[in-house]
Parts: structure tokens; C-alpha cells; sequence
């Protein structure tokens, strides 16, 4: 790496690649610059205008996710003019829409504090479905944006909900345009976009048209992208949960063989909603709609429960001891009578690993036959 | 996959075939679409359906169903009379040039045009940019496999790619998707007939002895087991007598569905140990509840060999066990030990007998996972296959001839069939048929007709249509589409009330035992 390609950031010298920008830099390398419009993988916009950095000999403060790193730059990332600045923007954001939020009558300046007794408040389900993960609710607290509530807005359009998945309310949007590159720079699915390049008031499909009557395939990568309440899975709105109240758990997806990771998220033993793990491949965050939207099976009221044995053409339920006594004796008697290549045992592309193994060990090690396949011929 | 899937955003050119990528591989096809949107790829699709992913494409083929051989050689001819192949690579890394020079000598681009329908410029076209990208990289799936020629047609794709250079390079490789979550797993673990994990050969003295000792066994079976297909043959003539069915549901995803109903009638005993009551569940002597996924610790393997966890996020429904759990039980109760306390010390276990995944345990997939080959603890995994030579030495050209499909439309069956799977519903149903969503976008079977097809036979958008076959008939409504071509019907195989198994052929891959599910003859009737 050539020597002087090195930037400093509040005063801590950090080498950079050329074509790096201020905000990939810091972010390799730890250092936090809000931003609510920046989407990794994709080209910046500029939109949101928080990323805003002070450099030494710039008159202006700039985007730090537009400006490139270039030897000897310094960086101040949290002067006084930035907050300032930062915090104005944050304060015309609140007021460009929906977003009554801090607004509940609870005279408190506690964060936690607010946030229990907001989610004891009666209009619980009332509350922004973002409430607890909104991108510009954080900064908005974290940097003291003063709110007059006169200058509140309420709704000015209508919700969309008439899709199976995906709640639009673009009386919460703030215009950061990450869902449309999460649409057509990570997923390439180019269904949505500005409904004006110069001054845009709302993200549209061709037409304006509803979600379902467009090239949609629910893949969900927006409502991942979107800081804010504007994009939610319905299920969210539906459930009235706050989704920061679910834990979550790490895992890879059960339908194909792409294999991404993902988050379980849980709440009462129950999988509430699944989000991509923007951190790891093969997906960093990208997930389908099968993947996203395809849980309910889980905890579907179908499952079987417990063993069933079938006795006079019906099934009975039985206990495990007893399923399992049974299954052993009639495998060891076919065993002994018709000899172990009689038997058969079908394993699946759709277990772990482990159980597979242990499928596939039983029926050499114990069972005695190599009559072992599973179906994905099939 | 020989290449791991970052690495589609480093081809020059991506060939796709037999995939319906967006629909069966969607977070994977994005890859595609970036690298053909952002990095100035180019694509090639080979595919009788107009997919969403040919929208994109530079070239598109569009063969007859079942002759991949034929425009496969084709390509090859034109890159070997061009000389556009890679001599130095073909010289030092592989063998039997001239074998398949030989063989790919009549497949003039004429001849393929007669045959396959693809017009002889696009063919050549095809082959050009396939032959002069530094790194061209191949996709299949189910499309390729799942023919009497499968193994063929495999085979084919990789004399493709090695004769232009592009197996062990970044951006290159033939690379098949795997449709199921766990099939690389399931093949890596040894539920193949004819292998232990890590494809150690059942027929291996060393290695059974290897196995024995590990097991702590006096003797394992030798010879080969049955496939599948076999099985149920078997089944069928009364020579097998139980079968213990784990996760699976052949009543619906068997090739010759009213032929796989006999065979289980005729069993003495059937287990099916599920998380539902599926199809083939509903017809056994006992049936034990599993954890889903959501419900157990252990891991899979994707498409491209890597090893990932999967945590127990929720408790399973009422007494509902994992698997290996249900097994190890069974066999204690069948007088063998198998000693396991959890998922991990099972991991612990496929290290040792598995020099593939010899380096692989839970500490090391904490953060992310590790693609196999794993040679030890140190071993940072292998994203990308044959790097310096392939795993037997030099690679081999195999000379291949084309073999049209076993059933071919004729006067009483016009038409040819061909079935696959949509985007919103997976498999036989099971899990994605929970979804109230996934059902209200996709709710029924429907038949894909072209509109030059829907003309001749005067059918109307959502028309009930019989589709009949020699071994069957089902009822589905008709779906106008642009993404048929005249000639072909398509059929989604996810639903049970119109299973597309009833219609399709028992005729099998005499190499890899896969039924020709792609190709069939079939004739509309409208109800
Ligand atoms: S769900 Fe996917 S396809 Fe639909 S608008 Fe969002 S990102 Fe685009
Ligand atoms: S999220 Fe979609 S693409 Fe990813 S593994 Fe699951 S089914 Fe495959």
C-alpha cells in the first residue's frame, strides 16, 4: 500500500484504498458517521445529508459517503458545526412527515425510561411499527433534536396494505431513497424509483400502481433498507409487537441450497418476523420471499405433536416409548426374517448435517445395509 | 459449485442453463443481475421457457427440451474449428482433447439448428463470447440434471468450461445450484447408497475397515445399496420389504406417482418421520414428529460447500424431537450405542471419519462458515475447487454423443411437458403452503401455455385443462404466457390436488438414477 494514502479522523491517522470514500474508511474501521441514506453495496445518493463531516481547508462541510478519501485529508466527524448542522436536518426529517413518535405525553428525557412506559401505553399498536429500531428516532434523540408539536404532521397518504407481506406508508418516508437502491442496485428487481428525479415527494412503481400489481417479488430487501416506518412486514403491524422486543437468533434459511444467513426473530417462542444478517455471506442481507416471509409453517397448528401408530386403518397417538418399541421390533424382525438389504432408509436433503450422518450410520451400523438414498433425484 | 457464489460478480461471461434462477435461486441470481447491470457482464441462457433472467441476457437459446448435448457439442465444435480454446490450459491440465475433438466434429452448427431449434448464428454467437471471456463461468440446476441424460449433460458442461480454460480460475467453474437446503449436506454425509461421508467409497476395504473401527462394528455391507428409484422398484415387485422415510415426501415428488402408491401398499412396514403429516406420512404403519429447522442445532451445507450453522431459535411442538435424537433413541432400542449429547459432539464425530471435513467444528462457524475441502483445524477452507490441478490429476474430456429424450410428442400426445418450480412456493408445499401470503400469490397449479399453443387449441386464459400422459391425467387452469414456447406445456410440481408426477416419465439417468422429469409427451383437453 503506498504510504501516503492515509487519511486522518479526529486526529487517528487510517489508511484508505483510492476510490475509498471518507465514510468507507471510517466505517472499515470503526469509526461511527450517521448516515440514513447510505446502503452498503450501492452507489451513495446524498440524500439525507447527516453523514456530513468537516474537512480541514473545505469551507463547506461535506457528505462524507461522496467525498473521497484523498492523501492527508483531516477529518473532524463531530465538530461543533456538524452537530449543529446535523441536528437541524434531523429536526426538518421529523416534521417532513408522520413521525409523532417522541410525542407521547410522558414528560421524560430518559431514553429506556420512555421507551417502557411508551410500550405500556394503551395505544401500544398505535405506536410507529419502527418504534425502538428507527434509524432517524435514535439520532433524533441522540442528537436532541428540539421538535415544536404544532409542526407535527399527521398522515397524507393513504396506507397501502393490500399485498400479503409488505405495509407502505409513505406518511413516514424520508425520502433517503435506500429501498429503491436496495430494489435495483442489490436485488436488480428495478420496480421501484422517485416519482420525480429533481424534487421527489414518494417512491413509486411504474404507475403508482400497488406492490402487487407491479414486477414485485416480495423479496423484502426495502422494508430490510428502509431507517424509518415508512416500509414494514405486515406481520409486524398485525402482531402490535414493538420489534425491538423480539430476540434474535442467527441461523441459515431451510428452502434452497443458496444456504443464506439469517435472524430468527422471537418472541414467546414464536418466530415473529426473519431478517438477512447484512454481515455474511453468501446473502450480507439479501434474503428471498420464501426466505423472509415463508415461516409460518413453524409454528403452523398442523404440526405433528406426537408419535401416531396406525392401528385398524386409522392413526392413534401413542407415546414415544411406545412408537419407538414398536418401529425397533418390526425393523429387527424384517431383519431377521427377510435379511438387511430388505431394508431401506430415506434420509433428507432437508435435515442438519449431523442428522444425516447419524441416518446414514444407523442404517450400515445397525441396520446392516447400504440401502440408504435421499430424495433430491427426486 | 466449483466456485464460490461471490464469485459470479467476477465472470466475464455466466452461461445459464436448466435454471430458472430468479424463481428457484433468487438471492443467487441477483449476483447474475449485478454482474450483468454494474460490471458489465454478459450472459447466455440456454432455455426453452422464456424466463425472467433472459430479459438480461446477450444471447439466448432456446433449444427443444433434451438436447443439451447437441448445442453443447455445437458450442465446442465452433470453438475447436475457430481455435478459440485455451491450448495452454487444455495442454497442460487435461487429457483426451483429441477423443472429443472427434466427437463434437459432426455437430456442425447446421446440424444442431435441424435438431434443437437454435438458430446456427445465435449458436455461434454463443460460442464466441463463451470462448474469448478471461473468466466465463457456467450455472445449472434441476434443468440439466433431470433427463435420461443427465450425467451427459453434466459431463458436457464441464468439457465445455475446461476446454476454454475456465475450471479453478476466480469467475469461473461449472457450477450447479442445488434446489433443496441440504442436498450438498445430505450427498457430503453419506445418504448416498454407495458412499460413507465424504464420498469414501462403501466398496473401499481401507476405508470400511476405517469405518468399522470407528463404529465399533464387526462388518459393514459391502456392496452397494439401493437407490431410491430402486427401491421403490423393488417395492414394487414385493422384494423390499420396510422403509424408514426421514423428512422426505416421495408420494408427492416421485416420477411415476400412481407407480410409487403400489409400491408403498405392498411394504410390510413404513415409518416416516416428518414435521408435518404429509402425503406419504398419511399412508404409513407409524408416523414420529421432528423439529423443524427453526427448532435444533446442527448445519447445513449450501451450493457452493459451505458448512453453516443452524441455532435453535424455538422449543418443537408438543413432543416433537429432532431428528438424530428420534434415531439414536431407535438404534439404543435396537442394541447399538450411540452415544451422542448433542449436535456438536456428532460434528465431532464426521471430523474424524471425514478428511473433507476434517477441520470442521462448531468453534470455527461462529462467525461464518467454512467451505469443505477442510483439511485440518489450521485449513482456512476451500471457496474454490481444482485451483492449481484437479482433484484426480488432469482433467478428462469425455466424448459424448446426443441421445434424443425417451418420449417424444407423437400424433395422440402432441405436446411436450416439462415441469419445474415458481417462485413463491417450494418443494412439495409442505413448509410454503403454511403461508396464507406465499398461498394468496400463488394459490393453484396452473398450466404454461404459449399463446400460439392456447390459438391452436382454443383455450382461454384460466380454462380448465386436462393434461394427459400415458401414465396419467391432471386437472390445472390454463395460464396464457409469454414464457412458453408453442410446443411445450409447463407445469409447477409443488401441489398435490394436480401433483405433475402423474403425468411424468419413470425413465431414469442410467448414471445417476435421476428421472426424466423435464421431458414428457402430453395432449390438452379442455373440461
Ligand atoms: S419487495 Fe423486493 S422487488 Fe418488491 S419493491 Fe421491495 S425490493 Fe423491490
Ligand atoms: S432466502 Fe431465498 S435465496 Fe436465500 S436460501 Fe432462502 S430460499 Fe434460498
Amino acid at each position: 500500500m503506498n504510504s501516503e494514502n492515509i487519511i486522518t479522523i479526529n486526529g487517528q491517522p487510517f489508511p484508505f484504498t483510492p476510490g475509498e470514500t471518507i465514510l468507507q474508511v471510517a466505517q472499515r474501521n470503526g469509526v461511527l458517521i450517521p448516515t440514513l441514506c447510505h446502503l452498503k453495496g450501492a452507489r451513495p445518493t446524498g440524500t439525507c445529508g447527516i453523514c456530513l463531516v468537516e474537512v480541514e481547508g473545505e469551507k463547506d462541510l461535506v457528505e462524507s459517503c461522496a467525498f473521497p478519501a484523498e492523501p492527508g485529508l483531516a477529518v473532524d466527524t463531530d465538530s461543533s458545526q456538524v452537530v449543529q448542522e446535523r441536528r437541524t436536518i434531523l429536526e426538518l426529517l421529523m416534521v417532513s412527515g408522520e413521525h409523532n413518535c417522541l410525542f407521547q405525553d410522558v414528560g421524560d428525557d430518559s431514553w429506556a425510561d420512555f421507551q417502557t412506559k411508551a410500550t405500556d401505553l394503551e395505544e401500544h399498536q398505535d405506536i410507529c411499527p419502527a418504534y425502538g429500531v428507527c434509524g432517524l428516532q435514535a439520532l433524533a434523540i441522540q442528537y436532541g433534536a428540539e421538535i415544536d408539536p404544532s409542526q407535527l404532521r399527521s398522515a397524507q397518504y393513504p396506507v397501502e396494505t393490500v399485498n400479503p407481506f409488505i405495509v407502505r406508508d409513505f406518511s413516514r418516508c424520508i425520502l433517503c431513497g435506500r429501498c429503491i437502491k436496495a430494489c435495483n442496485e442489490i436485488q436488480v428487481n428495478n420496480v421501484i424509483d422517485f416519482d420525480s428525479e429533481d424534487s421527489p415527494t414518494k417512491v413509486v412503481t411504474d404507475g403508482d400502481r400497488a406492490l402487487k400489481d407491479s414486477d414485485c417479488v416480495f423479496c423484502g430487501e426495502c422494508v430490510q433498507a428502509c431507517p424509518v416506518g415508512a416500509l414494514v412486514p405486515k406481520q409486524d403491524i398485525l402482531d402490535g409487537h414493538l420489534p425491538a422486543e423480539a430476540k434474535m437468533i442467527r441461523t441459515t434459511c431451510s428452502y434452497c441450497g443458496v444456504g443464506c444467513q439469517l435472524y430468527l426473530h422471537v418472541r414467546d417462542n414464536k418466530v415473529i418476523k426473519v431478517t438477512g444478517d447484512e454481515e455474511t455471506g453468501p446473502n450480507y442481507g439479501s434474503l428471498c420471499v420464501k426466505g423472509r416471509f415463508g415461516y409460518d409453517f413453524i409454528n403452523d397448528p398442523e404440526r405433528l405433536k406426537t408419535p401416531l401408530i396406525r392401528e385398524n386403518g386409522s392413526f392413534r397417538e401413542a407415546s414415544w416409548d411406545e412408537a419407538l418399541k414398536l418401529v425397533g421390533e418390526k425393523l429387527a424382525l424384517i431383519k431377521k426374517d427377510s435379511g438387511p438389504d430388505s431394508i431401506g432408509v430415506l434420509t433428507s436433503a432437508r435435515i442438519t448435517n449431523e442428522e444425516n450422518y447419524v441416518a446414514q450410520k444407523f442404517t450400515r451400523a445397525v441396520i446392516g445395509t447400504n440401502n440408504i438414498d435421499h430424495c433430491a433425484r427426486l | 459449485m466449483t466456485n464460490p457464489i461471490k464469485d459470479i460478480e467476477e465472470s466475464d461471461v455466466i452461461l445459464i442453463t436448466g435454471s430458472n434462477t430468479t424463481e428457484n435461486h433468487p438471492v443467487l441470481s441477483s449476483y447474475v443481475k449485478r454482474a450483468v447491470s454494474f460490471k458489465d457482464a454478459k450472459l447466455i441462457v440456454a432455455d426453452p421457457r422464456k424466463i425472467p433472467i433472459t430479459r438480461l441476457a446477450t444471447v439466448w437459446l432456446r433449444q427443444h427440451l433434451g438436447t443439451d448435448v447437441l448445442w453443447i457439442n455445437g458450442m465446442m465444435h465452433v470453438i475447436i474449428k475457430e481455435e478459440l480454446y485455451d491450448e495452454e490450459y487444455v495442454k497442460s491440465r487435461t487429457i483426451g482433447l483429441d477423443e472429443l475433438k472427434k466427437a463434437v466434429e459432426n455437430y456442425t452448427p447446421e446440424y444442431v439448428e435441424e435438431i434443437s431449434g437454435i438458430p446456427k448464428e445465435q449458436l455461434i454467437e454463443a460460442a464466441r463470447l463463451y470462448a474469448n471471456a478471461p473468466a466465463a463461468s457456467i450455472l445449472y440446476a434441476m434443468g440439466i440434471t433431470q433427463h435420461i441424460t443427465g450425467t451427459d449433460n453434466v459431463k458436457s458442461l464441464a468439457n465445455l468450461s475446461m476446454l476454454c480454460g475456465n475450471v479453478g480460475i476466480p469467475g469461473g467453474g461449472v457450477n450447479p445450484l442445488r434446489g433443496q437446503n441440504n442436498v450438498q449436506g445430505a450427498c457430503d454425509m453419506g445418504g448416498l447408497p454407495n458412499v460413507y461421508t465424504g464420498y469414501q467409497q462403501t466398496g473401499d476395504l481401507a476405508v470400511r475397515t476405517r469405518m468399522e473401527k470407528a463404529w465399533g462394528v464387526e462388518r459393514l455391507p459391502e456392496n452397494p445399496g439401493l437407490t431410491v428409484t430402486e427401491m421403490m422398484e423393488e417395492g414394487h415387485e414385493g422384494r423390499f420389504k420396510a422403509l424408514y422415510i426421514i423428512g422426505e415426501n416421495p408420494m408427492l415428488s416421485d416420477p411415476n406417482l400412481n407407480h410409487a402408491k403400489q409400491t408403498f401398499e405392498k411394504l410390510d412396514f413404513l415409518v416416516v418421520q416428518d414435521i408435518f403429516l404429509t402425503e406419504t406420512a398419511k399412508i404409513a404403519d407409524v408416523v414420529l414428529p421432528s423439529a423443524s429447522f427453526a427448532e435444533k442445532e446442527g448445519t447445513f451445507t449450501n451450493t457452493e460447500r459451505k458448512v453453516q450453522r443452524v441455532r435453535k431459535a424455538v422449543a418443537p411442538p408438543g413432543e416433537a424431537r429432532e431428528d438424530w435424537e428420534i434415531i439414536c433413541d431407535l438404534a439404543d432400542r435396537m442394541g447399538y450405542s450411540m452415544n451422542f449429547k448433542n449436535a456438536q459432539t456428532i460434528m465431532e464425530e464426521i471430523a474424524q471419519v471425514t478428511p473433507s471435513y476434517c477441520g470442521i467444528n462448531y468453534s470455527r462457524l461462529q462467525e461464518d462458515g467454512i467451505h469443505w475441502p477442510c483439511t485440518g483445524t489450521d485449513h482456512p477452507g476451500t471457496p474454490c475447487l481444482h485451483m492449481d490441478q484437479f482433484t484426480c490429476g488432469l482433467g478428462v474430456f469425455h466424448a459424448i454423443d446426443y441421445i434424443p429424450p425417451s418420449e417424444l410428442p407423437d400424433d395422440e400426445y402432441p405436446l411436450y411437458l416439462t415441469t419445474g418450480r415458481i417462485l413463491f412456493q417450494y418443494h412439495t408445499g409442505t413448509m410454503t403452503m403454511k403461508s396464507e401470503g406465499l398461498n394468496e400469490l400463488a394459490p393453484e397449479c396452473f398450466v404454461e401455455v404459449s399463446s400460439l399453443d392456447a390459438e391452436e387449441y382454443k383455450i382461454e386464459e384460466g380454462d380448465l385443462l386436462k393434461v394427459i400422459s400415458r401414465r396419467g391425467e391432471i386437472e390445472a387452469k390454463a395460464k396464457i404466457s409469454e414464457k412458453a414456447v408453442k410446443g411445450t406445456i409447463f407445469l409447477p410440481f409443488h401441489y398435490a390436488e394436480a401433483a405433475a408426477n402423474k403425468l411424468t416419465i419413470g425413465a431414469l439417468d442410467p448414471v445417476a438414477k435421476i428421472p426424466e422429469y423435464k421431458v414428457c409427451a402430453v395432449r390438452l383437453e379442455k373440461r
